[in-house]
């Protein structure tokens, strides 16, 4: 059996589900093939993004956060999107698709309510009957993501096995549509899952690359960044600005990762730095895991970025040696989401802080040096403040 | 196909029976309890015993299953612990066939090769990898075709009632020992009751000359397994079912196995003609 698209990256990806949804993830490979040369589709979403989402998004050069340095930082600001965050881009690609297929009721999982809140914009923008499974750990941490969905008509899940992250979310969703299929697109929130999902949300979020590449070029004299930094957790966000930039060979891209409490703990989502390989959520790639296979619980601040695998494409990009992955501490991104705020007048996701915190580590270890860096700035911080609220009264800060 | 399922079937077909087989999860609630679950299966009628290893992320399962799954690892289970308990009934059933049912990344982290082997040598015989459908095996990109070769495992594979011809044609191919039939879409569980097989899917499977097909996936009752035979299967699995037993009577070590024996009795009653 073939499918239409290679569904594996090197030797990450795949479709390792159980028999009874590779009819229904043919479906979705078979429609996104038909649907992303076909004119009308194009111009529906293209619409959808100007009009509705409200692309493009700016670039926002940092008046005061890199002072002491010569590095100078763009900020890519996907926290302006409606929605909050980067995730609106692509779920309106899957829901043009679902609607291709004639489905009826759309289902998704989230970490920290982000891809929910897209998810349930978009259903309420189509009236497609809409259910997201949200961990119980992260229905509390992300109350106010929480509300917005219910506010949207969403029906909230929330997940009660393991300890209640991304995790759990993810298994709840998969076994719902082994058995809703039929009526129902699993609307998957990041670029990992089976094939064709990575390649799905590729490909609706790599216009945050392609309008940065353009809007860096036309502010810096048709120069390029020396790097572009993105969080990764599932890796959607990272994937959308890096895709434009993978043939620009002198810029050097960073994917960072939540170091949580250290990654000399055991307290951390670094699956990249620290995961084997194996196959989980549909996948071959890295996961955390143990000796036998059994995956384990990661830890971020972070929900968004609090999960124990990651898309297969980033896998093929480490192994490559295109990407640099490295990780910041949950203090690292806090301390950044604190500077962004108070500096610049920006609140941004405790997910997009863990890239700028690491632009800020590089621009900092060598102030001397004149470079300037491309952050993506994934979403906005509105969803942390409260989780942030309790660490800085704990700390005595606030 | 090994020695044990041909012979199974041979003798049922002589005797104009179906097949009975129940599924537990090794090692739940421990695994001395759990050797002594399967020991009761087997001596209350179970014609071949169909397990899974506790894996910490149960995708497939409904509720029930996924809750053996963690008490057995909650119990420190582990792969290895699981396959010295799986030896152990083979030493004292050397005939019953003993299938295991995965999860792929407890057959891929360690080593397709090395899992393979060491079910092998505990008395293994067939492996059914749940999230490896057709498309990935014949991707060709893991050797799981080599490793059932080179250490005599039956690969199963799984044919549910939406698959295309294509893949049904592919399952008839290539599974051995026995064909999973499944009932329904949907998790494991008894929440959604089994579907009658579906006669397209077991004309296709038939005419390709299909090992024996096994119906599982909400099958609870005699009633079920009686109806799975008539309509043409060679037997029927029945999971949550047991393991509902072993939930409910964790505190009552006695008639937790003698509630197993009278339901094993009743359902293997149910494939006799």
């Amino acid at each position: 059996m073939k499918t239409l698209l290679n569904p594996f990256f090197g030797q990450y990806g795949g479709m390792y589900v159980g028999e009874i949804l590779i009819p229904a993830l043919l479906q979705l490979e078979k429609a996104f093939v038909e649907a992303k040369d076909d004119p009308a589709f194009r111009a529906e979403l293209n619409d959808l993004m100007h009009n509705y989402a409200g692309r493009p998004t700016p670039i926002t050069l940092c008046r005061n956060i890199t002072k002491g340095t010569n590095t100078r930082i763009y900020l890519k600001r996907e926290d302006l999107l409606h929605g909050g965050a980067h995730k609106t881009n692509q779920v309106l690609g899957q829901a043009l698709l679902a609607r291709r297929m004639g489905k009826t009721r759309i289902i998704a999982e989230t970490g920290a309510g982000q891809h929910g809140v897209a998810t349930a914009i978009v259903c309420a923008l189509f009236g497609f009957k809409c259910r997201i499974y949200m961990g119980i750990t992260d229905v509390k941490r992300q109350e106010p993501n929480v509300f917005r969905m219910r506010l949207m008509g969403a029906e909230v899940v929330p997940v009660t096995t393991g300890v209640g992250t991304l995790k759990e979310a993810c298994n709840e969703a998969l076994r719902d549509w082994a058995g809703s299929f039929e009526n129902t697109h699993y609307m998957l929130g990041t670029a990992a899952g089976p094939h064709p999902f990575p390649t799905i949300v590729k490909e609706f979020q790599k216009i945050i690359g392609e309008e940065a590449k353009r809007q860096f070029m036309e502010k810096e004299d048709g120069r390029l960044p020396d790097a572009v930094f993105a969080c990764v957790g599932g890796g959607s966000n990272s994937i959308g600005i890096f895709t434009d930039f993978l043939k620009e060979k002198d810029v050097k891209l960073y994917g960072v990762e939540p170091a949580g409490y250290g990654l000399d703990t055991k307290f951390h989502g670094a699956t990249l730095e620290k995961g084997k390989e194996g196959i989980f959520f549909g996948a071959k790639s890295l996961n955390l895991q143990d000796e036998y296979g059994q995956i384990q619980e990661s830890h971020s601040v972070s929900a968004g970025l609090d999960f124990p695998s990651v898309g297969p494409e980033h896998a093929y990009l480490q192994s490559i040696g295109r990407v640099k992955y490295d990780s910041v501490t949950d203090d690292e991104a806090l301390n950044a989401f604190m500077e962004l705020s108070r500096k610049e007048g920006i609140v941004p996701a405790l997910e997009s802080s863990h890239a700028l915190a690491y632009a800020l580590k590089l621009a900092r270890q060598d102030p001397e040096k004149k470079q300037t860096f491309l952050v993506n700035l994934s979403g906005r911080g509105d969803k942390d403040i409260f989780t942030v609220g309790k660490i800085l009264k704990d700390r005595g800060q606030f | 196909m090994t020695a044990r399922y041909e012979n199974l079937f041979r003798k049922l077909k002589e005797k104009n029976e179906g097949a009975f087989v129940p599924f537990v999860v090794v090692g739940d609630p421990d695994i001395e309890t759990s050797v002594e679950i399967m020991s009761t299966l087997i001596e209350n009628g179970a014609d071949a015993l169909e397990l899974g290893i506790p894996f910490s992320d149960p995708g497939s399962d409904g509720p029930v299953i996924q809750v053996s799954d963690h008490r057995a690892i909650t119990a420190g289970v582990t792969p290895p612990m699981c396959f010295e308990a799986i030896k152990r009934i083979r030493d004292k059933y050397p005939e019953t066939p003993i299938g295991l049912l995965m999860y792929v990344n407890l057959v891929y982290a360690p080593g397709i090769d090395k899992f393979y082997r060491t079910a092998a040598e505990s008395g293994v015989d067939s492996i059914l990898v749940a999230d490896v459908p057709v498309v990935m095996y014949e991707f060709g990109n893991d050797p799981w075709k080599e490793c059932a070769e080179k250490y005599g495992i039956d690969q199963i594979f799984i044919a549910p009632p939406n698959a295309s011809d294509y893949v049904l044609e592919a399952v008839a191919k290539y599974s051995r020992g026995y064909t999973y039939l499944l009932s329904r879409a949907g998790v494991t569980g008894t929440g959604m009751a089994a579907h009658r097989p579906v006669a397209h899917v077991m004309d296709i499977l038939r005419k390709n000359n299909s090992a024996p097909c096994l119906l599982g996936f909400g099958i609870s009752e005699p009633e079920q397994v009686r109806a799975a035979i008539k309509d043409g299967a060679d037997g029927a699995i029945s999971g949550s079912a047991v393991v509902k037993i072993i939930e409910e009577n964790l505190g009552d070590h006695k008639k937790l196995m003698s509630e197993l024996a009278s339901f094993t009795r009743a359902m293997k009653d149910a494939t006799r003609a």
